[in-house]
């Protein structure tokens, strides 16, 4: 009995040896280690619309970036909605590495040169690794060239602001993306002397992709001071994000004229429910110099 | 007593199956398979390093799988969009080939040379799986198996959609190069 047994075992044996189908050798590829997979494209760039989003170049990569507003809508037929005015920014981002990016600019209102450091503190990330949300530490310095008036005793230190904004992004699927902005401002020079020089702005921004290639975008920035002696109003703004691959077209609809952190954050005059509404663009060009 | 007998028996039996079942399986985890787009504006090409692939130099069966996200491109914007925008690696993280060497059983590999081969069977990339036929090259070096082939993939054919503004920057026919070094399992 046991014999025969053994024999059967032995016959089986020898079936079963050239029959390993190719499922089961497929089976002996499957034990791999789990990977960590980053986020990507939690943004399609940049920016949101006018703020900074969690998006860097990849190292090596550098953007142009023409911004441009027009004027407001409410001016009616004669100045074409605001067609016949413009603000522009031009503006320069590199990757110098996964984490870091650093960029200069310069705009139209007032005359204002920029340049700020963008680091990647946390990646979002699943998989062997987690991390809920992306964090970037934002730092900029912001020098308004325009020339004082006649007779004025101002100092360099009086051109200078600064703004440092910690960013944190969530991208809750690959449709939905959602940024907080949590930024202070710090102006050297402000209007009245019952003005505060520091500003704290709490940004909320969020993203829509409705197809691989385009998303809507949203953007309120929302202050915590506000100078007495003037009217400037929230940060709201609505847009479309175009990527054809090597450009991004943010088209939008805006109440800040100016496209630089201290300019839009504290200095927004357009009252969006009133029609001061800029319509406005940028276009990113990517280049590899890597 | 016969019954631990027989259960040692039974065991030695199947660790002898065991044994010549590997035996017959060259496998590796770091072959390669580079693509080349060539266009108009730019060619295009990247490499994956991370290729899984066995032999079942019994019967001839051959399988592969490889990462998607694994690819690597020159240009780390190219690579985003070829992840995130065409073969959408978050939905379908791997391609695989199952087929085989119809001819193995009459392959002399032992000869040194590099032997020219058939391999047929079924390519999935994105979930879309079409039968596949083409030549490459099998040479044994030692102990280890090198195989290589040259093929076309249409992207269409598997579901990658490539808008139209992209013509002149991506092929409609993507040569892959596949090349694989087996070693014992």
């Amino acid at each position: 009995m046991c014999r025969i047994f053994t024999i059967a075992m032995i016959a089986l044996s020898g079936f079963m040896t050239p029959s390993l189908a190719a499922q089961e050798l497929m089976d002996m590829l499957d034990d791999q280690e789990e990977e960590t997979t980053y986020a990507v494209n939690t943004f399609f760039t940049t920016r949101v619309i006018n703020g900074q989003s969690v998006e860097n170049p990849y190292p090596g990569d550098l953007l142009f970036i023409v911004s441009h507003h027009f004027g407001r809508l409410n001016q009616g037929a004669y100045e074409l909605w605001g067609l016949d005015q413009a603000t522009i920014r031009l503006g320069f981002e590199y990757g110098v590495s996964e984490r870091l990016a650093l960029s200069v600019g310069r705009s139209s209102y007032e005359k204002t040169f920029d340049g700020f450091v963008k680091y990647k503190l946390l990646r979002q990330k699943s998989g062997a690794r987690n991390a809920p949300v992306s964090v970037s530490l934002f730092s900029g310095a912001y020098l308004k060239s325009l020339r004082w008036p006649e007779g004025s005793d101002f100092e360099f230190k009086h051109r200078m602001s600064y703004v440092h904004q910690l960013l944190i992004a969530r991208q809750f699927s690959r449709q939905v993306s959602l940024q907080l902005t949590p930024a202070w401002v710090h102006r050297n020079l402000v209007p009245a002397v019952d003005d505060p020089n520091d500003f704290f702005v709490l940004g909320l921004g969020g993203r829509w992709r409705f197809s691989d290639w385009a998303g809507i975008s949203l953007e309120y920035f929302h202050r915590f001071h506000e100078p007495e002696s003037y009217e400037t109003h929230n940060s709201f703004s609505i847009g479309v994000d175009l990527d054809t691959g090597g450009h991004v077209f943010q088209l939008h609809f805006t109440n800040s004229q100016p496209m630089f952190e201290p300019g839009f954050l504290t200095d927004t005059r357009g009252d969006f429910l009133d029609g001061d509404i800029y319509f406005g663009f940028h276009i990113k060009r990517t280049f590899s110099l890597r | 007593m016969i019954m631990l007998r027989k259960l040692l028996l039974v065991t030695f039996m199947f660790m002898f199956v065991a044994q010549s079942l590997a035996a017959q399986v060259y496998l590796t985890r770091n072959g390669t398979i580079r693509f080349f787009s060539e266009a108009p504006l730019e060619n295009i090409e990247a490499v994956n390093r991370q290729v899984n692939s066995a032999l079942n130099v019994e019967n001839g069966e051959f399988v592969f799988r490889l990462p998607m996200r694994s690819f690597s491109f020159e240009k780390a914007l190219m690579q985003e969009h070829f992840n995130d925008n065409f073969v959408e690696s978050h939905k379908y993280p791997n391609a695989s080939f199952q087929g085989e060497i119809p001819d193995m059983d009459v392959l002399d590999l032992t000869s040194g040379e590099e032997i020219d081969v058939v391999v047929q069977g079924e390519l999935t990339i994105k979930d879309v799986t079409k039968p596949i036929r083409e030549t490459g090259t099998l040479r044994m070096e030692d102990d280890t198996i090198h195989g290589k082939a040259v093929f076309i993939v249409k992207p269409e054919a598997y579901n990658i959609r490539i808008p139209n503004r992209y013509t002149r920057n991506i092929a409609s026919e993507i040569e892959v190069s596949v090349d694989v070094t087996l070693s014992p399992q």
